[in-house]
């Protein structure tokens, strides 16, 4: 138990190891459980974030899934709405085309009508010019009697009707009341 | 034991290895005489002691050696395996050493100071080691050696009061050194003598000075010694304890043996972490500045 040289061995071997430690021996230790603490808490809050990530594109696919399913919706009630319109517009078209088409038939008849009655009235003074001939025969003047048809015609010219003076006699024979209507032209 | 008085076994048993020089004209444990100093081993305790202070403890020093070697080849051999990734069985040991030691340095020490840390796990796995050496039983070692002509052999270095004192007092010279370079020669000054008693009175400060100086310099001086004698004395103790059952007879010594070598293990380990932690209470107080 003698206090001997011993005691400076002692704080010299002392003093290397801790050097060593210091140099050699914590610092890469230490490094590495660094370095590990790091890559767990990385790894933790990558977890999180991904968990996080998940629940948001989870809540976000819903949404959409909700937007579409209101978009689909929409989109069939205005298509409906089209169609419905659509067969409104061609009602109304229908309608209008058969208002018009009724209206175009009534101003054919009256134009008929009238046709007919131009005709008649043509005819009617023919019929009763060859009738009243008929009768009278002879005792007619010819020449007198036709200056006062003359003047007759005349006359119905002037209140604007259909009246043809070059071949009247061949063109109111053909074109009598019995013409159809399809080749009215041509009457 | 043979042919030994059971006082001449445990002196046997507590005398180191001395390497040392005998002056002239000594007289030598076999009546020869020295006609000149000479450096030598020493064969009896006697002989040991007459050396002085220029003498080594051989055994202490190769076994306290061998075993730092055994700690930093142990650690270094970690250290340069060290992953971040997975760790295997010994990186994972030393992983657990170092960040005991760091939290322990960490809770105690607030500064920022590379050193201490490092110190304190040398000093932790060291001692620890030193006084692990302490559970092999008392004759194995020591037999093997006087078989081998080694007049004596103490395995166990912290029952050495040199190693406990030689580490000790390089604690305390990291106390001093710290002390002078975190608060200044004079604020160091200062704290050994304006405290705990001060005056704004200047006639009374300088009477009380001394007294300061006494109180502090006393409560300075008892850090490195009650560090050493507190390792030493429960380490010298527990040996000599197990010396003592050694002297039972062989089919007893068991009983008694076992449960020391049992609550020993609780004491070599409570040793070294109580040597840490004082080292690093200490040189905290040394880096505080609030005097």
């Amino acid at each position: 138990m003698n206090i001997n040289l011993t005691i400076l061995g002692q704080a010299i071997a002392f003093f290397i190891f801790v050097v060593f430690c210091m140099k050699m021996v914590w610092p890469p230790v230490i490094a590495a459980l660094q370095e590990r603490q790091k890559k767990i808490a990385d790894g933790l809050a990558a977890s999180d974030r991904a968990e996080r990530d998940l629940e948001l594109a989870q809540e976000k696919s819903a949404q959409e899934l909700r937007e579409a399913k209101q978009q689909a919706a929409g989109l069939i009630e205005q298509a409906n709405k089209r169609a419905a319109q659509i067969v409104e517009a061609s009602k109304d078209d229908a309608r209008k085309e058969g208002e018009k088409l009724i209206e175009q038939a009534k101003a054919e008849i009256v134009q008929e009508l009238n046709q007919a009655r131009e005709a008649l009235r043509a005819e009617i003074g023919v019929i009763a010019i060859a009738g009243a001939e008929k009768i009278l025969e002879t005792s007619v003047d010819a020449s007198k009697h036709n200056e006062m048809l003359e003047n007759w015609r005349q006359n119905f010219k002037r209140r604007g009707s259909l009246w043809q003076t070059e071949n009247a006699g061949p063109s109111l024979r053909k074109g009598s009341i019995f013409c159809s209507p399809g080749a009215r032209p041509a009457c | 034991m043979a042919g030994k008085t059971a006082s001449e076994y445990i002196q046997h048993h507590l005398q180191n290895l001395t390497y040392g020089q005998l002056p002239v004209d000594y007289e030598r444990f076999d009546g020869t005489v020295l006609s000149e100093k000479s450096w030598t081993i020493a064969q009896t305790s006697k002989e040991a002691a007459d050396m002085g202070f220029w003498a080594i403890h051989v055994d202490t020093m190769a076994w306290a050696i061998g075993l730092g070697a055994l700690f930093l080849f142990v650690f270094r051999l970690a250290a340069k395996r060290a992953t971040s990734g997975v760790p295997g069985g010994l990186q994972n040991f030393v992983e657990v050493m170092v960040e005991f030691v760091d939290k322990s340095v960490k809770e105690t020490f607030h500064g920022k100071n590379a050193v201490i840390a490092p110190l304190a796990l040398t000093i932790f796995c060291w001692v620890f080691l030193m006084n692990l050496m302490d559970l092999i039983p008392v004759d194995f070692i020591p037999h093997l050696f006087t078989l081998a002509g080694f007049p004596f052999m103490k395995i166990v270095p912290t029952t050495d009061i040199n190693v406990s004192l030689g580490m000790a007092l390089s604690v305390f010279v990291l106390i001093i050194y710290y002390s002078i370079k975190i608060k200044g020669v004079s604020g160091f000054v200062g704290e050994l003598t304006l405290h705990p008693f001060s005056s704004d009175n200047f006639f009374l400060k300088l009477v009380l000075i001394p007294i300061n100086l006494l109180l502090e310099g006393v409560s300075l001086l008892a850090k490195p010694v009650s560090l050493a004698l507190r390792l030493f004395g429960n380490l010298y103790a527990g040996e000599l304890i197990f010396i003592l059952i050694a002297l039972l007879p062989f089919w007893a010594q068991w009983a008694l043996s076992v449960p020391w070598a049992i609550f020993h293990i609780l004491i070599i380990t409570l040793q070294a972490f109580i040597f840490m932690m004082l080292t690093i209470v200490y040189l905290s107080m040394a880096h505080e500045d609030s005097h």
